[in-house]
């Protein structure tokens, strides 16, 4: 016997099972990238054009180096979802896997590779 | 397919919308030539002479002037998500009119962003 009904059952899980999970996930994360990323632009910008030497210093500094550390993990997780919504969007069975979890990768790869070069600055 | 396109105008509000997956998605290229930008400085002379003449040349002069605008514009159109999310702005002549804040905004932004950094 059931002892929950099926409107208890479903109520606020929607078609994806997941309910809002998603969106909401979108939403925190786009507030914080909106704190961020002016900030990030400004710093990236200055270091850019800029000798080796001074690339390394600016990025071996606590606050652009915490900085570009949020930015591409938050900002990585952020692309990895919004990709994944607009994979779902226009593929279909066995590609929409292939590239959603192409998508999710490439998030990983990029957001490892820019700590691991942060790191070698900054420690 | 309904409506039909081929007789359909195109609507401001439809086209800042897409604009927003767009550039959205469009920016890992400039986050690809960043991270290997700071690779590269992290490694060695040698591949950050490499790098930084890719990072700095024309490509990455278009690459990074675009993402600038491809950023501010992604800002500006989920800030417009946030403010739609929370049940503001959803009459017509609301929403055209962020529409039109997203694109000036984000043309303005870029152009600031640019004069600041240079």
């Amino acid at each position: 016997m059931r002892y929950l009904t099926a409107r208890k059952r479903a109520e606020g899980k929607g078609a994806s099972h997941t309910g809002t999970a998603h969106h909401w996930s979108m939403t925190v994360s786009a507030v914080g990238l909106a704190f961020m990323v002016p900030v990030w632009l400004y710093v990236f910008g200055k270091a850019l054009g800029q000798p080796q030497e001074v690339v390394v210093e600016t990025f071996g500094r606590p606050f652009p180096a915490i900085l570009t550390a949020l930015l591409l993990v938050v900002g990585m997780r952020h692309f990895a979802m919004g990709a994944t919504m607009m994979i779902e969007d226009y593929a279909r069975g066995t590609a929409r896997k292939m590239l959603v979890i192409f998508a999710v990768s490439l998030s990983w790869v990029i957001a490892a590779t820019g700590l691991f070069a942060l790191a070698r600055m900054a420690l | 397919m309904s409506p039909h396109l081929q007789i359909y105008r195109p609507q401001l509000t439809a086209i800042t919308s897409i604009l927003t997956r767009i550039t959205g998605n469009a920016l890992i290229v400039g986050v690809i030539l960043a991270v290997w930008w700071l690779l590269a400085a992290a490694t060695s002379a040698e591949y950050f002479a490499v790098a930084n003449a890719v990072a700095t040349g024309w490509f990455g002069d278009l690459v990074f002037t675009g993402s600038a605008w491809a950023v501010w514009y992604h800002l500006l159109a989920g800030l417009r998500h946030l403010y739609f999310d929370a049940g503001h702005g959803l009459d017509v002549p609301t929403a055209e009119k962020l529409g039109w804040g997203c694109i000036i905004g984000s043309v303005v932004l870029t152009a600031i962003t640019i004069l600041l950094v240079q």
